[in-house]
């Protein structure tokens, strides 16, 4: 068959299947209704069936480039991988995102023992030691973080300069300056899982320098009961961001049966589902630091929303979207 | 036939065709990088004047700085495909499989654009897309993504409607092709070239000058259409 007779017999189909194309690529007019939309399949194997019939006939190189774009156009929409975002938000959530953490618990309890144990030690050893703290920190932060849980000022988190309104803009900061940690934590983990271990071992550190240096001081009365809300939301997302680390570390250390590259990917993909679902918690810690934690309640209710937090966190972890663990 | 050295990756779709991607590389991304970069400073002169508002202003424009920092490039490619500098380099982002990039792929691509940056302004990067073929920075090896040129339609090329003549018997297929390739697009270029690569396709007849572009737009009509009577 010579061109000329496939153009004009081919046409017609052509110019639908263009306009069904311009049509999806819409985004306002992609959800809104699109009449015949079952019959795009149809037509899309019609293209690559005359796209391959026009490259074996050696028709021109002109009309093949045209068709090779409507095939690659279509290609698009028909193999798009969906999305519904708040739908999806919300399932990830309550499902994915524990259910993934649980089937990486191995990787989770040792992100979370290079975190928690270095935090323990050194928080102890500041404690018995009035010197060690300055192995860590130099004396300028250890005199700003003095005056800033100092018990003599009030109001710990929130001194008397702090007005309400700034609640708002610790949010900010927290959310940039906390995520922001979650997120790098994970990215270290490309380089053979190094950058996580460093991250969650010199956070662990130092939180835990901190915190024994404020409590050798008698401090521990404004520096706990600040901390107690906020902090089993945040530590443990900062132990699942250094466990998507590890994993990526683990794909490119022990990649098994695979290749590396492939490891990567799959890991990866497991991987970025942790971060997301840290980043949320680490966005909540954020909400309660800067909007509870720093408020006038008691002591002794701030330690109870911190035990709760701990129990809520573990319960959440451990048993969320458990009726679908055996699926994967 | 050997395979040239190009930037076009073939994949091969599930109804068995060949769609080819190409893929950008360095030097055009790094001026998207750049261009995101304006634009991303732009944003935030944009949210600056919140600043007024004291606290709230100054948590909005940490909440800004973070988006910006984090979020500017997975919102965008989730959305657009691509963000607004690669958009206007002509570059998106999508899955090794041509299909959009998503958000699980595009998270994991920028969030490990920290490790492509080191050591200073993407060496690592760098390095990673000139030793792999198709150009992929980790964080592209990782969500197994490729950054290639967006499709702009190529202006519909039309044969020169000329009376059908048969080129001579036994003319290989390539040469078929260039003889195709030139009836469409010979009349973009200068007329001394245009007579100068008749002349090569026309050899064999030893026609001359514009004789011999009349000739090749003859046989490329005869090749695309046959004769009037249908004959072909």
């Amino acid at each position: 068959m010579k061109q000329d007779a496939f153009e004009s017999a081919a046409s017609p189909i052509w110019t639908e299947y263009r306009v069904m194309l311009d049509a999806l690529e819409n985004p306002r007019r992609r959800r809104a209704h699109i009449p015949d939309l079952a019959s795009f399949p149809q037509l899309h194997r019609r293209l690559c069936s005359d796209y391959a019939l026009a490259r074996s006939r050696r028709y021109s190189p002109g009309l093949i480039a045209d068709l090779e774009v409507l095939v690659r156009r279509g290609h698009r929409q028909l193999y798009r991988r969906g999305s519904a975002p708040l739908r999806a938000t919300l399932d990830f959530m309550a499902r994915q995102f524990p259910r993934t953490l649980r089937r990486h618990s191995a990787v989770f309890w040792i992100a979370a023992a290079l975190f928690f144990l270095p935090m323990i030690g050194m928080g102890v050893a500041v404690h018995q030691d009035t010197d060690l703290v300055y192995s860590l920190l130099d004396a300028e932060q250890v005199a700003d973080l003095e005056s800033l849980y100092d018990p003599t000022r009030h109001a710990p988190g929130r001194g008397s300069e702090r007005l309400a309104d700034t609640d708002v803009a610790m949010f900010g900061f927290y959310v940039m300056n906390n995520v922001g940690i979650g997120f790098r934590t994970f990215a270290g983990g490309l380089v053979l899982g190094l950058g996580s271990l460093v991250i969650l071992l010199v956070n662990g550190l130092s939180i835990g320098a901190v915190a024994g240096h404020l409590t050798r001081l008698d401090y521990g009365t404004t520096f706990w009961p600040f901390v107690s809300g906020h902090g089993p939301f945040e530590l443990t997302a900062i132990a699942i961001c250094g466990a998507a680390g590890l994993l990526l570390g683990q794909a490119l250390l022990a990649p098994g049966q695979r290749t590396r590259l492939a490891a990567l990917r799959a890991n990866a993909r497991d991987a970025v589902i942790l971060v997301g679902g840290a980043a949320l918690m680490l966005v909540s810690a954020a909400v309660i630091e800067a909007f509870w934690s720093a408020g006038p309640a008691p002591s002794g209710l701030k330690y109870g929303v911190g035990v709760l937090g701990w129990v809520l966190v573990a319960v959440y972890l451990a048993l969320a979207g458990r009726a679908g663990d055996d699926a994967h | 036939m050997p395979t040239p050295i190009d930037t076009v990756r073939l994949y091969e779709t599930p109804e068995g065709v060949d769609l080819a991607l190409r893929v950008a590389g360095p030097a055009p991304r790094a001026i998207a990088y750049l261009l995101d970069i304006l634009i991303r400073f732009a944003l935030l002169l944009l949210v600056l004047p919140l600043a007024a508002f004291s606290g709230l202003g100054t948590g909005l424009i940490l909440l800004a700085v973070f988006g910006l920092e984090w979020l500017y490039p997975v919102v965008f490619e989730v959305r657009r495909g691509a963000t607004p500098g690669k958009r206007l380099m002509g570059l998106m982002v999508v899955h090794d499989d041509g299909t959009p990039v998503r958000l699980p792929a595009s998270l994991i691509r920028n969030l490990l654009r920290v490790v492509d940056f080191l050591p200073v302004f993407y060496g690592v990067g760098l390095v990673s897309m000139l030793v792999d073929q198709d150009f992929r920075r980790l964080g592209d090896l990782a969500a197994g993504t490729l950054v290639v040129y967006a499709d702009t339609p190529p202006p519909k090329p039309t044969l020169p409607r000329v009376a059908p003549q048969p080129p001579p018997a036994g003319l290989p297929v390539e040469a078929q092709q260039a003889i195709l390739a030139f009836a469409e697009r010979g009349q973009t270029v200068s007329e001394a070239r245009r007579i100068e690569l008749a002349e090569i396709l026309a050899d064999g007849v030893g026609r001359q000058g514009e004789g011999a572009v009349a000739q090749v737009n003859a046989w490329a009509a005869w090749l695309a259409r046959g004769v009037p009577d249908g004959r072909g």
